[in-house]
């Protein structure tokens, strides 16, 4: 790349082009590609790359795709092999839920420092293995590579394999390394560790009508609403592939029937690996929305060909919409004509939140991804209104100047997109793993709207500068401290 | 509720590794974060800074969450994006691209660089990439508004966030302070009196930060805060989009910094640092410094001002003398309600040095003092800045969690008082937590917790009675109103 550090010739920035309003906010050249709009032809948007140096993608790491994949695993060892930053920096984060064991919401790390760098560090792996598995009597263990495990040759598998023998306990070496890829690569390496337990228990007494769910983590108890339905449909669930999830469980899940696929972009590669090894059928399906939701009961039900079971699954959704839609029709009036912003990690949970907000009245003026594919931004622009903005990889200056331009009122998101929004004066919805709220399932659909309604519909909005017009305060770049900061 | 249990076993004899046996073999829950994240911290409270993490992009995004989750503010951190690739031929390409890019997108008037495991590692010439950048991009245009380039190393294998944010200060200092400077910019004056004096504040809230500036004020001083993330991480909400926060201490205010009138470096720990910014000053332009404890509590509070009487040959302000007897009358008042009370603190060394310091004025006795550091000066600062403390309290450096768990069954304490972290502890022991320091994620206003100062010290000490007295009335089956 030609270094241009220092110019302001405006030529070296891509402008948006059909921007309702423009914002005058510059973004890279290099990162044009990876932008397009709904309803305009165009080249496939740019993406599966990692990330353009000092673009400040949203983006984590390698590590970050496997850690977020297995952590619900709730009566397993999660141990990350490197100094403290991974394991501090993901120590019960998550809204995943357990019925039972808690040992997965502690951080446990090697805390690798100078010495073990430079002398290695399998024996302090394997004294930690066997001290933390005698002091906690997990069900497995997970041992996760960080960034300088390669770097400094451990041999992390061959320590799993002695700690596993001396133990009795499963012990998975976690291929995470921060930098060999992305965060879907991480994905990958999780399902490869998980994977080594399916296939190791009794399937004995498992039903004929049965499935694993997989890709859900039980956010907020997300898997035990999902879990009540397919109850109430008398499908068996017999893993839950991570969220409350449990080793034995996962051991024995390939005696289920069928596989629902939710978060498809981290679990498509497990439910492909268990097709070919045991032949079980898999279905990608979203637990978010009403369409959705109801979609995936049906899908079940059409799968096993049971009419009892479709009649069952229509009851269910009879029930559930029932309940929450007058609640929902009261918000959606509110609501009406409202633009929102998504920029999600995965694009299922996009298309599933494009549809979701339609059914509260709303119209997406921005979406974007960490991970989808070509195929998912197809499917992106052409699901959405001509106009709307589809990026991959996005960055905060990007999401502003977009968040600007759409002059959107609600911005979903996570904890790292949530002070752009409320920078700016815009309502936000939390629909990272980190939320606390059940926004799946029937009820989630009601949760969301809920959440949406109280930001968007807030009288706070009512002070903030950008929105209150032309009395508010402005603030001037000026010497920080003093009085004139605010003329 | 669950939590772990620690169990540990010294290293196995005749292990042919070198080995430090106060190293563990493992941690569990910690209490300290990894060096990039403090020197990321340190950065942002430079005027149109932009740090820039040479390394995997997780270690950015990971930090930026974790900051936002504490300072509810957009925290943008760069990376240089290693993949294979680089980690194999090295990370020169990528570090060029991200200067450039972090160029283009934010124009910033400094880029604070800083290593991580992984680019340490790897043994990465950070001094040689810089300069060749620098070399490279000499020739273009327009030269004046080409960012600072400061550089830290903060292999995040040696030492926890405060010694990144201590590393990063001195960086800067050692990067950028001159000799002759005015801080506004501007040619140098006749006499020094009136250049600012240098605070080295230690790893404060956003609200201190503005305490310490109020208080200079009052002394008839102005300062240089390094760094000063008084705004930039607790800034208004916008009128129109900021590519960079407002406010931070400036480039040129740092270049003046060897001119400085007086230096001031807080933290009790930081005080027996062998190099910091404080030092280099002393040193290298002869700047009086006065490297003191954070003033959290009467007695740190008034070597504090003794620090102000000298620089600036003024008396305590009626104001601040007003606050100090305030502060002794409420100790007063409280002193039968915290008799005989016992407390943990947990975080930072300095911070858990303060606090542990100031307690030992009020009755409270810090039966233990926790933290992840291991400068092994914790023990030193605090039994010299308070010595009746000797014999009567734990401290224990390496700490986390798990260990402070494993103690806490004999210790028996009343409250504990720290950040956020110590949230399930507090609930297993049905005690309180008096949340402050780094982080503070499950609470409103984490850049808003005050500590220092006669009067951040009220704000604390009332918070911890009333901590008491909650849970004193909350366990009582009669439930009296008054108390």
């Amino acid at each position: 790349m030609k270094t241009t550090l220092g110019s302001n010739g405006s030529s070296e920035f891509s402008v948006q082009p059909s921007a309702l309003q423009s914002s005058g906010i510059e973004i890279l050249p290099s990162r044009a590609a990876s932008i397009s709009e709904a309803g305009k032809p165009g080249e496939d948007v740019r993406c599966g790359k990692t990330s353009i140096a000092g673009s400040v993608s949203q983006r984590a790491c390698v590590f970050c795709g496997s850690r977020v994949v297995l952590y619900p695993i709730a009566d397993a060892l999660h141990i990350v092999h490197g100094p403290i930053g991974c394991a501090a920096y993901t120590w019960d984060i998550r809204g995943s839920q357990s019925s039972g064991p808690q040992l997965f919401r502690n951080a446990f790390s090697t805390d690798l420092q100078e010495l073990d760098i430079i002398y290695g560090g399998e024996k302090k792996l394997e004294r930690a293995l066997l001290e933390l598995i005698a002091g906690h009597s997990p069900k497995a263990a997970f041992v996760y590579g960080t960034c300088i495990v390669g770097l400094i040759g451990d041999d992390v598998s061959a320590i799993c394999k002695s700690v596993a023998a001396a133990t009795g306990i499963p012990v998975l070496p976690v291929a995470s390394e921060g930098f060999k890829g992305t965060k879907k690569d991480g994905y990958k390496a999780a399902c490869e560790a998980v994977y080594n337990l399916i296939g190791t228990g009794d399937t004995a007494g498992i039903s004929p009508v049965s499935i694993n769910l997989l890709g859900d983590f039980n956010i907020a108890g997300e898997t035990w609403v999902i879990r009540d339905y397919f109850a109430r449909m008398g499908v068996e669930v017999v893993a839950t592939i991570t969220g409350d999830g449990r080793v034995d469980a996962i051991r024995r899940c390939h005696g289920a029937k069928l596989n629902l696929v939710q978060c498809s972009g981290s679990m498509t590669h497990l439910a492909k690996k268990m097709q070919a090894a045991h032949g079980i059928p898999f279905k990608r399906v979203s637990f978010f929305g009403i369409e959705d939701m109801s979609a995936a009961l049906y899908d079940v039900a059409k799968h096993f060909e049971s009419d009892e079971l479709m009649e069952k699954a229509r009851a269910v959704v009879r029930d559930e919409v029932g309940k929450i839609y007058p609640q929902l029709r009261a918000w959606r009036d509110d609501l009406k004509g409202k633009k929102a912003a998504i920029y999600v990690g995965g694009a299922f949970k996009a298309f599933s939140l494009v549809r979701a907000l339609r059914t509260l009245g709303m119209r997406t003026a921005l979406v974007g991804t960490q991970t989808g594919d070509a195929e998912d931004y197809n499917t992106l622009r052409e699901m959405c209104d001509p106009g709307t903005i589809v990026v991959d990889d996005s960055n905060p200056i990007e999401l502003a100047k977009f968040c600007l331009e759409q002059d959107v009122d609600l911005f979903i998101g996570g904890v790292k997109e949530r002070p752009i929004a409320y920078k700016l004066g815009i309502g936000f919805c939390d629909h990272n793993h980190e939320r606390k709220e059940c926004l799946a399932g029937f009820v989630g659909m009601l949760n969301f709207a809920r959440e949406v309604h109280a930001s968007v519909c807030s009288p706070v909005w009512n002070f903030v500068p950008r929105r209150a017009g032309k009395n508010a305060v402005r603030l001037k770049a000026s010497k920080p401290g003093s009085e004139e900061a605010v003329a | 509720m669950s939590c772990a249990s620690t169990c540990r076993v010294p290293p196995a004899e005749g292990d042919e590794k070198p080995e430090d046996p106060s190293f563990p073999s493992s941690s569990t829950n910690p209490c300290k974060l990894c060096t990039p994240l403090g020197a990321c911290l340190a950065f942002k409270g430079i005027a149109g800074a932009v740090p820039l993490l040479h390394g995997s992009q997780g270690c950015s995004t990971y930090i930026r969450r974790y900051l936002i989750s504490h300072f509810r503010e957009p925290v943008d951190i760069a990376s240089t994006n290693f993949s294979e690739d680089s980690a194999i031929f090295g990370g020169r390409k990528n570090l060029h691209t991200a200067l450039d890019n972090v160029g283009r997108q934010y124009r910033p008037a400094l880029v604070g660089i800083a290593t991580t495991c992984l680019s340490e590692t790897m043994g990465e010439n950070m001094p040689m990439l810089i300069g060749e950048y620098r070399a490279e991009t000499r020739d273009l245009p327009p030269a004046a508004d080409r960012p600072a380039l400061v550089h830290v190393s903060t292999p995040s294998f040696k030492g926890t966030h405060a010694d990144g944010f201590h590393a990063a200060i001195r960086a800067l200092v050692e990067t950028l302070a001159e000799a002759g400077l005015q801080a506004d910019g501007g040619k140098p004056l006749s006499g020094a009196a009136s250049q600012p004096i240098a605070v080295m504040p230690n790893m404060v809230s956003p609200a201190d930060l503005r305490h310490l500036r109020d208080l200079c004020s009052e002394w008839g001083t102005g300062v240089t805060l390094v760094p000063d993330y008084s705004e930039t991480l607790d800034g208004p909400s916008w009128a129109d989009f900021e590519r960079m926060p407002v406010g931070g201490t400036t480039v040129a205010e740092l270049r003046a910094l060897g001119g400085a009138t007086a230096a001031i470096e807080l933290g009790h720990v930081l005080a027996r640092a062998e190099h910091t910014a404080g030092t280099h000053l002393k040193n290298k332009f002869h700047v009086p410094t006065h490297r003191i404890g954070l003033p959290i509590g009467v007695r740190a509070c008034d070597e504090f001002s003794a620090a102000m009487e000298a620089v600036t040959g003024r008396e305590m302000p009626r104001r601040i003398a007003l606050d100090r007897g305030r502060l002794v009358d409420s100790y007063v008042d409280a002193h039968k309600y915290l008799a005989g009370k016992k407390a943990v603190v947990y975080g930072e060394e300095d911070l858990v040095a303060g606090l542990a310091v100031f307690l030992a004025e009020t009755g409270i006795t810090p039966v233990l003092c926790a933290s992840g550091g291991r400068t092994k000066r914790l023990a030193d600062a605090i039994f010299a800045a308070a010595p009746e403390l000797r014999g009567r309290a734990e401290v224990r450096e390496g700490s986390d969690f798990g260990d402070i768990e494993a103690r806490v069954a004999e210790l028996k304490p009343d409250l504990l008082i720290g950040s956020s972290k110590g949230y399930r502890l507090a609930r297993s022991l049905n005690i309180p937590l008096v949340r402050c320091g780094f982080p503070v994620h499950d609470r409103l206003g984490a850049q808003r917790i005050r500590l220092l100062g006669f009067s951040g010290t009220q704000e604390l000490f009332d918070r911890i009675v009333n901590a008491v007295l909650e849970a004193k009335q909350e366990d009582s089956e009669i439930g009296y109103s008054y108390l």
